[in-house]
């Protein structure tokens, strides 16, 4: 199969759409002609949709999401980008309160298709203000959907079910997978929310892990293997939905579980996974439940300071042999 | 005045009386203790919301605010299933979930209120786009109060539309207090139509006590959106007769001042200006009045017999 960039993959999915439904347009911060996008992700997209279809806007992000939620509500279907997901924090008024609840509070007269694209993550030494993973944020608001593709196939496939879909969505991408590869057919599919991936099969332990940090987890199962672990390594692909049945399947069959997130350890996306199993695993555990997360810090500047809080391969094996 | 039909004017008129009934009955109703939550009340500004109304169309959008029953109504809405709204009723809009600070009509166009001050504008200007896009011949009317123009979605929403040249007519109704922070303590401005310049928009001025000088500027600024020519911000200066919110008695506001305001009340004005010119004769206006008085008494009975919504539907709506 032919192998392509995960930004190619997110840029295919938001080109196919865009010819499939005059419905659907961009709209973000330098995503237009002049740039393509901080990332590149929209490159070319408005040679070919034109500048009213890939709209560049001021650096307004609250605008931005709010002009995304008026769209959405009067029948486009409107893909915004926010250039760091840190600065999604500008615009949460318009995420939390409005885009959230606007179809609840209405009581369901209306749908708000919007999907709002942004990358998160540490290790490229931009420090505090471009750095964060703050998917957890946007798992604590009813109403939102949280999607955080780890390869090219699940970008393409997952961007395209947010497009379709008719809830707003906080698309999370992760800036150092932006250059990665990966498989991507040819032909058009979709990946479905709230269906995890298994993307390595083992029997020792479990890994839940999302975006960068499933590459991470792989390369330690790897790892792992030489040693006699065998890991298996669960990708929720969107966070919510949650597929807890599949995180809970592989649970039952391991009987020990670590959850890797690149988020803050408090109240993050490892919390809540944990509070899951506890709930409704715990009687299959061997071992007590392990977290490898970011410190509770905001991100360094420095490469030695800023590789010391990202969770490594070294952290993930550690937890791993703790619980086999 | 004259140019308009007897019809339009009446309708003008009969809609300001329903919502100035319909605000006094929540009125009533709240201090009964029938009403759950808070109230916020739109008696005293009703030229505003009709006379804006009533230069658009039943396809055109409006947003509203928290002091959002006026615009629903000159929007057209139902008074039954608005005032089961308020009560909480299943039969409201909202099927009980939104109340008083959440009323939406899509059907009509009335594209929900907010209670997040200013959180409507960039809403507003999303509209907008959508109809750019979608090349239909609609506007948006953004209903803001003068203290949401500190916010920062005011800044952003207006220099997007703006830019974008969108049909968004911005209505400031500057009834001179935010809660009870009068204007004059927050900007150093008296006249939030200024600040158009800063967006190289038109800012004008209304009486928004005189639905005659509100419609006649709404309709301006229609035109120019249906033509393409982008946005107007209109300031309509007007006054709550009531507290900012349930039984707040205002106590901030001079007695004087509030006096001046009284004397200036939109309906009051307006009927005596009908009466005047000889639109209507004062059996038509009583005509109205007992009419218009018994629509709500039915809209009340409507919402009381209604039922509350099955406690488990709070589950129900939070995604499509």
């Amino acid at each position: 199969m032919r192998k392509i960039a995960y930004r190619e993959a997110l840029r295919e999915a938001l080109r196919e759409e865009m010819r499939r439904d005059p419905t659907v347009f961009l709209l973000g911060e330098d995503i237009g002609k002049y740039w393509g996008g901080a990332f590149k992700v929209t490159e070319g997209l408005a040679e070919e949709f034109g500048e009213e279809r890939v709209r560049d806007t001021p650096i307004s992000e609250s605008a931005i999401i709010g002009v995304g939620v008026g769209a959405a509500i009067t029948g486009m279907r409107p893909v915004a980008e926010i250039m760091f997901g840190d600065l999604t924090a500008l615009a949460m008024d318009q995420i939390a309160n409005q885009a959230a609840k606007i179809r609840y509070m209405f009581g369901g007269q209306v749908k708000c298709p919007l999907v709002i694209r942004t990358p998160f993550g540490a290790g490229v030494n931009i420090a505090a203000h471009h750095s964060q993973s703050l998917e957890a944020w946007f798992m604590h608001v009813p109403g939102l959907y949280v999607a955080v593709p780890s390869t090219p196939y699940d970008a393409k496939g997952l961007l395209k079910s947010a497009i379709r879909g008719n809830n707003p969505v906080i698309f999370c991408e992760h800036k150092l997978l932006y250059p990665v590869e990966g498989e991507v057919p040819e032909e058009q599919y979709t990946v479905p929310f709230g269906v995890a991936d298994i993307k390595r099969e083992g029997e020792d332990a479990t890994i839940v892990a999302t975006l960068y940090m499933v590459h991470k987890a792989l390369e330690a199962a790897k790892t792992l293997e030489k040693e006699g672990v065998s890991v298996e390594v669960v990708d929720p692909r969107t966070l919510t939905p949650l597929d807890k049945q599949t995180i809970i399947n592989s649970v039952k069959k391991t009987g020990r579980i670590v959850i890797v997130s690149e988020d803050c350890k408090t109240a993050g996306v490892s919390a809540e996974i944990a509070a899951i199993i506890a709930e409704e695993a715990i009687d299959y555990l061997d071992a007590p439940i392990k977290r490898v997360a970011e410190p509770d810090t905001p991100i360094p500047f420095s490469p030695p300071l800023e590789q010391y809080v990202i969770p490594d391969e070294k952290a993930i094996i550690k937890a791993v042999k703790e619980v086999v | 005045m004259l140019n308009l039909a007897k019809e339009k004017l009446t309708e003008m008129f009969r809609k300001m009386l329903e919502i100035r009934f319909f605000e006094e009955k929540v009125f009533d109703l709240y201090a009964q203790n029938l009403v759950p939550g808070t109230i916020h009340l739109y008696t005293g500004e009703e030229a505003v919301a009709v006379g804006v109304c009533a230069a658009l169309e039943k396809t055109d959008y409006v947003t509203s605010t928290h002091r959002g029953h006026g615009h629903c109504i000159a929007k057209g809405a139902d008074l039954k299933r608005t005032m089961a709204e308020i009560l909480g009723k299943r039969t409201g809009y909202c099927k009980g979930k939104g109340g008083s600070m959440h009323i939406a009509d899509f059907s009509i166009g009335m594209l929900g209120a907010t209670a997040v001050v200013g959180a409507g504008m960039p809403i507003a200007v999303g509209a907008g786009l959508s109809i750019k896009l979608r090349k239909t011949r609609q506007v948006v009317a953004c209903f803001f109060g003068e203290g949401a123009s500190n916010q920062g979605t005011f800044h952003e929403g207006i220099n997007m539309a703006s830019i974008w040249r969108l049909p968004v007519i911005f209505i400031c109704e500057n009834n001179l207090y935010a809660m009870g922070t009068h204007q004059s303590r927050v900007m150093n401005i008296e006249n939030i139509a200024d600040r158009a310049l800063a967006y190289g928009i038109p800012g004008v001025i209304a009486d928004g006590n005189d639905v005659l000088a509100v419609y006649e500027k709404a309709l301006q600024a229609v035109e120019r959106a249906r033509k393409g020519e982008g946005p107007t911000l209109i300031e309509c200066k007007t006054y709550r007769h009531k507290g900012h919110s349930r039984v707040d008695p205002a106590k901030y506001r001079p007695k004087a001042e509030v006096e001046e305001w009284l004397a200036k009340d939109p309906i009051k004005r307006f009927k005596e200006k009908l009466l005047q010119e000889g639109v209507l004769i004062q059996v038509e206006v009583q005509k109205i009045e007992r009419e218009v008085a018994a629509e709500i008494e039915e809209a009340v009975k409507y919402a009381m017999e209604s039922p509350y919504p099955a406690p488990e539907e709070a589950l129900e709506d939070v995604y499509a």
